[in-house]
């Protein structure tokens, strides 16, 4: 059995030290897409903490029965199908937010995380780290979609999950809203600052020159 | 060991194991959320017919669609309600894509950009407590810069005075021309006229801000240009000969005077 401290390391590494958006640079897509303001950005994060975690942990138990020839394939059928599970909860339960999200749910099944998780990790190690490791990763990737997603909404639209914090000119307010923040593109400048920024602090993550 | 599990056989039947138990609870998941999807569903588009409905009463969303809103089948060609037909089950959206039950418009026709329209359009007439109609709820559909947006408007009697407008569906660029939704915008619609003295579609969004006192100009959405003319365009299909033209020409007339 793997000790408490070292589930806890397992789950916090992935959020500053080993991060799958800043070091890693998976899933940079999906991040882009729904950042536009927090709401949806939470939604995802907690959808794709599901999914990791979970597929971390199932493919972890059938690790050893898996053909290594066809292993992609049994883990993309794993993941397609908690995906859709994922997706048909939001329907019956926050139908308001699948309908904002319906398309990005669905890539998460494209999401490099996921398959990245499985095929580093969950395949090698035993299911309980494989799904404290999933749900490690899902926060990691949660923590710059939501930093970012907070970023961009606050100068987008002057708002934090939907209350008004800087009170637009169009709506009568002061703040006149940087157009830039709504759009797609602002979102990787954001992350390469922020990559920029826990560099910083952890110059191990700089890559050596070539 | 690794040879044990990449024989031929062990590996056909990994993978038939492991997509039965995936089918299984795909299926399951689906057959067992479906009626709460479906209730989801209609709250939702009770919710958005409401919000321009403008029934201002305490009554609970059930009882008003019970005595306040009726849903009525109208053939678009003839501009007449189709008698008959399961009026509760149409959905005009699926309808649109079934050749025979739609047209495909050609691209000269098709100004909204949306491919196929439905022959029969489902719409909603409310009326006030003591059965005098108020409001005629139309749905309108058509592509603005990324996606089909999808919206009810609500006219006065007169088939020509906008009470109100809701996009309910549409994925544009949040901010800008997500902004359909933005409920001081689609403030601006309310009082306007569709058509002119002559009877031709005159409503417009333009650009900036329409004049004091325009009857027929709506302001168009500040950095979405694109969305803003797919609203325009929309509208002009849907008032045109091929969307509501007939039908609204039909109430000027005075047919639902007779109801």
């Amino acid at each position: 059995m793997t000790k408490l401290g070292e589930m806890k390391e397992i789950a916090i590494d992935p959020i500053f030290n080993n991060n799958p958006i800043g070091l890693q640079v998976l899933g940079v897509c999906s991040a882009l897409a729904v950042t536009s303001n927090l709401k949806t950005a939470l939604v995802m994060t907690i959808a794709l903490i599901v999914v990791t975690a979970f597929s971390n942990f199932f493919i972890s138990i059938i690790r050893n029965v898996i053909p290594n020839s066809v292993r992609i394939i049994v883990q993309m059928a794993i993941i397609a199908s908690l995906v859709i599970v994922v997706d048909q909860l939001l329907k019956a339960f926050a139908y308001g937010l699948s309908k904002q999200l319906t398309v990005y749910v669905g890539l998460i099944i494209t999401n490099c995380i996921v398959m990245g998780r499985a095929e580093a990790y969950a395949m090698k190690n035993p299911p309980i780290a494989s799904f404290i490791d999933g749900v490690g990763n899902g926060l990691g990737y949660g923590f710059i979609l939501l930093v970012v997603g907070a970023i961009r909404e606050l100068f987008g639209s002057g708002a934090l999950f939907g209350f008004v914090i800087l009170p637009l000119t169009s709506n009568g307010g002061w703040y006149q809203a940087n157009g830039l923040l709504l759009l797609p593109p602002s979102a990787f400048f954001i992350i390469g600052g922020i990559i920029w920024v826990i560099r910083i602090f952890k110059p191990a993550q700089v890559e050596p020159k070539e | 060991m690794s040879n044990k599990k990449d024989t031929f056989f062990s590996t056909i039947l990994v993978v038939l194991i492991v997509c039965l138990v995936c089918s299984i609870v795909v299926s399951s998941a689906a057959v067992g959320l479906r009626s709460m999807q479906k209730a989801n569903k209609i709250a939702d588009t009770q919710k958005n017919i409401l919000a321009v409905a403008g029934v201002s009463s305490n009554k609970t969303m059930k009882e008003i669609f019970a005595t306040n809103i009726k849903a009525k089948l109208v053939n678009l060609k003839t501009g007449k309600f189709v008698e008959g037909g399961n009026v509760a089950t149409y959905e005009q959206r699926h309808e649109a894509k079934i050749p025979g039950k739609s047209i495909k418009l050609t691209a000269k026709e098709d100004v909204a950009k949306i491919g196929r329209r439905a022959n029969i359009a489902k719409i909603y007439l409310v009326s006030d407590d003591h059965g005098k109609l108020q409001r005629i709820i139309l749905p309108i559909h058509g592509a603005g810069l990324w996606s089909t947006m999808y919206a009810f408007v609500a006219l006065k009697p007169d088939g020509s005075t906008v009470m109100g407008i809701a996009y309910y569906d549409q994925a544009e660029t949040p901010g800008l021309g997500g902004e359909v939704t933005n409920p001081r915008w689609t403030s601006l619609w309310i009082g306007k006229q569709l058509f002119n003295k002559q009877g031709d579609v005159a409503i417009k969004v333009i650009k900036g801000h329409a004049p004091k006192n325009a009857v027929h100009e709506v302001d168009g959405l500040a950095g979405a240009t694109l969305t803003s003319d797919g609203v325009e365009n929309t509208f002009l299909f849907w008032l045109g000969k091929n969307g509501f033209g007939p039908f609204l020409s039909n109430v000027r007339a005075g047919v639902l005077n007779h109801d």
